[in-house]
């Protein structure tokens, strides 16, 4: 046997270990658990899912150091250049306009504002704070819908540098999902204004804030790379991604309780990795309760996919890029 | 003990021309049909194999479409050749166009710390470089212009500043000398001497055979991708200049 089939085996047995440890842990530590067969085996294989690609993440850089190292040391080279490039991706955001940097805290004010005035004419959600419920979605989606969708296009709107010069081709996603993150502690402050003005009661899970925009972040990143990547061969994404971002944006109960759901729709939103983002943002913020061990392996499990397929499609095809630019 | 500073180990790069036209469904699936799709191939260059010492200056000469370019964009690594490989040693700084890698919203100031972290360098790095920069590109009443409003000369001068500044130890030009005035490039070639005194390694790629007889000590000559003739530069001119009689 080789070393290859050492690995398959170890990674097997640890995956199937691993599946009793979780599905017996405490209620309070594991969180809600849902009561019917087909969502546990769906969270199992999340488990298994999760548990294979942090382990193939670990072979990888164990055994295969030179060439991580190359990777890291590119990526040290060319910190500066991202460094840069977010700073001035900020500037030019907001560039002549009179408002300038404010923008970045009134937008997301404004829109909750139009938003939440909409619907409480029209219907009448049973949200309490529903301004917040609103702005606290909105914050999560926006964060992403910004990120990927400038990430998508960032590749091919450098073509004239790429093919000038030698860059990595990821720093130009990485640079967008960045400076997307940047934008996203300013609505962080809107957030906080609605907060404090609706007189909502703080409780010490708002530390724990950090980590839902951590796996947004990672989520992000790894689905605008594979969207920049497609995007270089086959443009009709652009449009695609557009029309599906609308629709993903009104499945992920941003503007809705998800209780209102249809039962059938209601299961398949647990698909959504958006939705489970938002939902571990509300707990923190809104309801002061810290997600359970299921809820983190879920939201680890999406963003770990996505980073691997973004990686994977960025590693593979980067030397094609030039090509077709 | 005297490794190649620059090495190219049969180099081959292909191009599918019929690439760019498929561009909707219908062509792809009539192309398809026709078995026309994959078959459109252009090789630009041919077998290149050649190496270069530390401290050389190797011209490269040939005619319009003989490949200097595209050989010169797989040493800088933009293109990845089709076959062979290319082995480099050092830090290349290539100026394969003018004003490659500017943007031509911001100012010079602004493109000048960019250019450096292209490279590699810290702004602070920059910083302590960014003096030397324009008083050799002579852009001092221009650093707060954007570059867009910049004649070429001026992005090219800057360009050269910004590229030889950062001391790479292997340069890259591709018919940049032939942009200024005289006097900008005598202040070029003295430059390039000075680097070569301090053991850096030029690729030039001109036209202009008298630059490249005054500046190289070897060149190789492309034809349509192939490499005709290498070695001393006074015989490779001689052939070129013949070839390009006939």
């Amino acid at each position: 046997m080789t070393k290859k089939h050492y690995g398959t085996i170890a990674l097997g047995l640890t995956v199937i270990l691993s599946i009793p440890f979780f599905l017996y842990l405490p209620i309070e530590v594991a969180g809600q658990r849902p009561g019917n067969v087909p969502m546990l085996m769906l969270y199992a294989g999340f488990l298994a899912f999760t548990v294979a690609i942090l382990f193939v993440f670990i072979l990888i850089l164990a055994t295969k150091t030179d060439y991580v190292k190359g990777h890291i040391a590119t990526l040290y080279r060319f910190r500066h250049l991202l460094f840069m490039m977010v700073k001035r991706d900020f500037v030019t955001r907001y560039r002549r306009s009179v408002l300038g940097i404010l923008w970045s805290v009134l937008n997301p004010l404004l829109t909750m504002l139009v938003i939440s005035m909409v619907f409480s004419l029209l219907f009448r959600a049973d949200i309490p704070n529903f301004p917040l419920y609103v702005l606290s979605g909105q914050l999560i989606f926006n964060f992403f819908s910004e990120s990927t969708s400038l990430a998508m296009t960032s590749v091919l709107g450098n073509g004239a540098v790429i093919k000038k010069a030698y860059i990595p081709k990821y720093i130009f996603p990485v640079s967008q999902v960045v400076s997307s993150l940047v934008n996203v502690l300013f609505s962080f402050i809107a957030f906080l204004i609605v907060f404090i003005a609706t007189r909502e009661t703080f409780s010490w899970t708002m530390l724990l804030v950090p980590l839902p925009i951590l796996y947004t972040f990672v989520f992000a990143l790894g689905f605008g790379m594979l969207l920049s990547s497609i995007m270089v061969f086959f443009r009709d994404i652009g449009y695609i991604y557009s029309v599906g971002i609308t629709l993903w944006m009104f499945l992920s109960a941003i503007m809705y309780p998800v209780e209102i759901l249809p039962p059938r729709i209601f299961h398949l939103i647990h698909f959504n990795p958006m939705f489970h983002y938002i939902s571990y943002f509300r707990d923190l913020t809104l309801n002061g309760v810290v997600p359970g061990l299921w809820a983190n392996i879920i939201c680890i499990g999406f963003a770990l996919a996505a980073l691997c397929a973004g990686m994977y499609a960025m590693i593979t095809q980067q030397d094609k890029y030039i090509l077709y630019l | 003990m005297n490794s190649p500073v620059i090495s190219v180990n049969n180099v081959s790069m292909m191009f599918n021309l019929s690439r760019d036209k498929v561009l909707g469904i219908k062509d792809y699936v009539v192309k398809a049909l026709q078995r026309k799709l994959f078959y459109d191939e252009f090789w630009a260059l041919k077998n290149i194999s050649f190496e270069v010492q530390k401290g050389e200056v190797l011209g490269i000469l040939g005619l319009n479409g003989s490949g200097k370019s595209t050989l010169l964009k797989i040493i800088a690594g933009v293109f990845k050749p089709t076959q062979g490989s290319v082995y480099v040693q050092g830090e290349i700084a290539p100026l394969l166009e003018l004003g490659a890698g500017f943007d031509p919203e911001f100012s010079a100031k602004e493109n000048v710390y960019f250019n450096g972290a292209m490279f590699g360098r810290s702004p602070l790095h920059m910083k302590a470089i960014y003096d030397e920069i324009i008083d050799f590109a002579e852009l001092w009443e221009f650093e707060d212009v954007p570059i867009k409003n910049f004649s070429s000369g001026m992005s090219a001068r800057l360009g050269f500043a910004v590229a030889t500044c950062i001391n790479p130890e292997v340069l890259i030009l591709d018919e940049v000398l032939g942009v200024g005035d005289f006097l900008f490039k005598e202040k070029c070639e003295k430059r390039i001497a000075e680097m070569l005194s301090c053991g850096a390694t030029v690729l030039l790629v001109s036209h202009a055979v008298d630059t490249i007889k005054s500046m190289c000590s070897r060149a190789i000559l492309l034809k349509k991708g192939e490499m005709v003739h290498s070695g001393d530069v006074d015989e490779v001119c001689q052939v070129y200049e013949e070839g390009a009689n006939i």
